[in-house]
């Protein structure tokens, strides 16, 4: 077993390490060896907001060990993207925020055989001067409900309901019976975040890999009710797509060891 | 019998543009109009936020307009005949909001006046009023990118009206805020509506400031604009609904307004 | 007197001097070419110009001075202007008009109206309240504008070139009326115009401004008979011939001699009336001891009068009339003899 293990890290490296690099395969089987090496010409990814930094990288280290390749990615709020690609813009690869988004897409057979590859629970998020006082109750065990966290009038800005983070939202608080709480619906979760950042809002609902994004520009809430609605991304190649085999070398990248870890360090957590 | 060549009234090298221009124009308010869901419209324009939205829409442009005339007619005056120094620069930063994407005026906007703006701060610790996600953020965003349409109209009108007639007030014993309220202010009457029009029309068609500033909440700051764009992305049916309803009151406000400005006075004022 | 000034300004190319006084009722002509700085004048004596030096005194108050850094503005001096294109507000109607300076000073809606009416009753624009000035004649506007300018019983009344923006006909009814009123108007009266008939016909007295002076000041009959200046002479048709007097014969600076009928020593101007002067196409015999060869110029048509000009060693300006210029086969370029009796010919000290 032990051999195995080791001859596979090493072939992997020898791939990865020299050359114009195999597309990297996925971890469920076998290394492909001697496929067709070189991807080229410009490859056009539509992806949640939410993706922004994880899917830069990527594409980043795709274009390095790709020379002739040019990624373009068009980062916006799930629902936009969809309502693109069903009124025919171009693209190669759609990555969404949750399931009910790609669903648009499958059904009018833009895309097929989507694959989850990461999930993402909301946290709740505060600036760092904690202008809404928000505290955990004292003297308790375990994460505070949202109900606890949010007992007094708070600026709040959430999602829209239209998108996938905004859907999650909604649910989340109408559960917790704070369904009037938000102030504001922004278009894609990182406009929440920077409301956040710029301290313009007392709280907001964003991603986990938001907030690691995020650092230390914001204060981070986990709570009782995170799993209750923890949205799943597929990511599809689309069926008339521009440049299939890069369609087909940025997928493989996102499922793959390199893809995960990379969506790991950013906070997302496994499909 | 000799057949005659009739001369059109537009010559040829202009006609084929214009009307490449015209089609150019009309074609998508056509298509919007093509695409319109009509057997559903009734259900489409029952939803609530569509009054909301119209609502919210046409009373905060039309605050943005007042305020913008309160505020761009004077400074209309000082561009146009105050000769103090420093007027093209001053003139230069007044219509930066023209050639500033709207996002941008927003994030300007909160850098300014929101929380932790350089006012907004002052606001909040001194009387605990925070501007952001308000109706009045609204009518502030609008503002900021409508009012230079305002300026620029006026000015122009003041500097093509007739600077004797404010002589001939001095004469008949007229201070300067007389003569300016009585005799300068009718002369560019005509000037002031366009500016005002196009002002209106400006704010009311307003998305990337009012998002960014004011936020997106039904009933408060969800405008028409912002409404059509989140209906879009759930459903397109409802958003074509939406822009039809906006573009007829558009319309309508601006036919109604042009007709009582041109049939109001008998003489044509330069 | 009334209005007593004196106006220094110097901006651009025009340096301003001038000093006058008009007494209560007198009419006071300022006679000059285009950029004299006639309009200039009046523009400080309306208070739209602050003069760079000087004093400006209008019924014992002080307008302006200089020295004194005083300006009233114009809203604060009891003025009346009459301007060249009647300048009416367009947007109001004709008893608005009249009534806006009385509505100034804080008079009530009911006797504005009344007192505009009657003064357009006065210049003949009954029941034309409502009227908008562009539906209005020019007669009817300057007419207009002159009621406006006094009913407000100003201290001063001023007109710049009230007559000038009227076809000739118009021009001939409406100066007859300004006459008229003028007569009436007990306080003191400027009037600005480059037409001597305008100076002629209105004025008590005239003073004629040329690059930013006074060259000549008198009545207008004063002027007339004597112009001191090759404009003034011109204005009113008389040939200005400068020449040196030797007895009964002038030497012209210009070369000829003319015979007079007085003696006539030193520097001297020999004035000839246009109507004195006889064309010939060959060379006359017979009294006139004055005959001259001399080339028309140029001819211009006035009514039925043709006013030539003729250049030589006695430059002249002859009228003659219509059919006898024709009869003549007279054009620019032709060779003509002028005549002149000596009795006609007007000598002064120059």
């Amino acid at each position: 077993m032990r051999r195995r293990v080791a001859a596979l890290a090493a072939v992997l490296a020898a791939l990865t390490a020299c050359g114009p690099a195999e597309p990297a395969a996925d971890t469920a089987g076998p290394v492909a060896q001697g496929e067709a090496g070189e991807v080229s010409g410009t490859l056009t990814v539509f992806a949640a907001a939410s993706l922004t930094d994880v899917f830069t990288e990527l594409g980043d280290r795709l274009m390095a060990d790709h020379p002739g390749l040019d990624i373009r990615v068009n980062f916006a709020g799930s629902s936009a993207l969809a309502a693109q690609l069903e009124q025919g813009a171009p693209a190669d690869v759609f990555a969404s925020a949750d399931e009910n988004q790609m669903a648009r897409v499958t059904d009018t057979g833009l895309a097929t055989d989507p694959k989850i590859f990461a999930s993402n629970p909301l946290m709740l998020v505060l600036p760092p001067d904690n202008p809404g006082n928000i505290t955990r109750p004292e003297n308790q065990a375990g994460a505070p409900s949202l109900a606890e966290l949010l007992d007094h009038d708070v600026t709040m800005a959430v999602c829209a309901p239209e998108v996938p983070c905004g859907a999650a939202a909604a649910k989340l608080l109408d559960e917790a019976g704070l369904g009037g709480v938000p102030d504001t619906y922004e278009d894609d979760v990182r406009a929440v975040l920077t409301k956040v950042q710029l301290g313009e809002v007392d709280a907001g609902l964003v991603y986990l890999s938001d907030v690691h994004a995020a650092g230390d520009t914001i204060l981070a809430f986990a709570f009782e009710q995170v799993t209750n609605e923890i949205n799943r991304y597929p990511i599809a190649e689309l069926a008339d797509a521009p440049n299939p085999d890069a369609a087909r070398a940025f997928v493989d990248l996102v499922l793959s060891d390199e893809g995960q870890q990379v969506l790991r360090d950013a906070g997302f957590l496994e499909p | 019998m000799r057949r005659r060549r009739v001369r059109l009234a537009v010559p040829v090298p202009l006609l084929v543009p214009a009307t490449v221009g015209v089609a150019f124009l009309v074609l998508p308010l056509a298509g919007l109009l093509a695409r319109t869901p009509w057997a559903q419209l009734g259900s489409h324009l029952a939803t609530p936020g569509v009054g909301q939205a119209l609502r919210l829409s046409l009373i905060s442009a039309s605050l943005a307009t007042l305020l913008s005339l309160v505020m761009g007619v004077p400074l209309a005056w000082v561009l146009a005949r105050s000769g103090i120094r420093g007027r093209s620069v001053l003139r230069a930063l007044v219509t930066v909001p023209l050639v500033l994407p709207p996002v941008v005026g927003g994030v300007a906007l909160f850098l300014v006046l929101g929380r932790n703006g350089l006012v907004g701060s002052w606001l909040d610790e001194t009387f605990g009023i925070t501007i952001p996600f308000t109706t009045t953020a609204v009518v502030i965003a609008e503002t900021f990118v409508a009012m230079p349409f305002l300026v620029i109209s006026v000015e122009g009108a003041l500097r093509a009206a007739d600077t004797r007639f404010e002589d001939v007030a001095a004469t008949l014993g007229a201070g300067r805020w007389t003569t300016f309220r009585r005799v300068t202010l009718p002369l560019v009457a005509p000037g002031v509506a366009a500016g005002a029009v196009l002002c209106w029309a400006r704010a009311l068609g307003e998305f990337g400031a009012t998002i960014t500033f004011a936020g997106n909440f039904p009933g408060t700051t969800q405008t028409m604009p912002l409404a059509v764009y989140l209906a879009l992305q759930r459903d397109p049916e409802a958003a074509i609904v939406l822009s039809l309803v906006l573009l007829l009151v558009s319309l309508a406000t601006l036919l109604l307004l042009r007709d009582r400005w041109l049939g109001r006075s008998g003489t044509p004022v330069a | 007197m009334s209005l007593s000034a004196r106006v220094v300004v110097a901006r651009g190319s025009l340096a301003l001097d001038v000093a006058a006084g008009v007494a209560d009722g007198e009419v006071l002509a300022v006679l000059g070419p285009n950029g004299a700085g006639k309009s200039t004048f009046l523009r400080v004596l309306a208070g739209l110009l602050p003069p760079d030096d000087g004093r400006v005194e209008v019924d014992g108050a002080v307008w302006d001075d200089a020295d004194a850094r005083t300006h009233v503005p114009a809203d604060g001096r009891s003025l009346g202007v009459v301007f060249q294109d009647a300048l009416l507000f367009p947007h109001l109607t004709l008893g608005e008009n009249v009534a806006f300076g009385l509505r100034m000073r804080g008079v009530p809606k009911a006797t504005r109206e009344a007192t505009a009416g009657a003064w357009l009753d006065r210049v003949g624009l009954a029941g034309l309240g409502d009227r908008r000035p562009a539906q209005l004649s020019g007669g009817q506007a300057q007419r207009a504008a002159l009621a406006r300018a006094l009913v407000v019983e100003p201290a001063l009344l001023l007109l710049d070139e009230p007559l000038s923006a009227l076809d000739a006909r118009t021009r001939l009814t409406v100066r007859a009326e300004l006459r008229r009123h003028l007569a009436d108007f007990p306080g003191s009266t400027v009037l600005v115009t480059h037409d001597p008939v305008d100076a002629m016909a209105l004025a008590d007295r005239v003073v004629v401004v040329e690059d930013g002076r006074i060259v000549q000041a008198g009545t207008p009959a004063e002027i007339n008979r004597r112009p001191r200046t090759d404009y003034v002479a011109r204005l009113v048709g008389l040939s200005l011939l400068p020449g040196t007097g030797e007895g009964r014969t002038v030497r012209l600076d210009s070369g000829g001699v003319v015979a007079v009928a007085e003696d006539a020593a030193g520097p001297v101007f020999a004035a000839v009336r246009p109507e004195s002067v006889a064309l010939y196409l060959s060379r006359p015999d017979g009294s006139p001891r004055n005959v001259w060869p001399a080339t028309l110029a140029g001819a211009t048509l006035h009514g039925a009068t043709v006013r030539c000009e003729l250049t030589g060693e006695v430059p002249l300006v002859a009228d003659v009339t219509e059919t006898a210029f024709a009869e003549l086969g007279l054009a620019p370029g032709a060779r003509v003899w002028a005549t002149v009796k000596a009795s006609e010919v007007a000598v002064y000290a120059r």
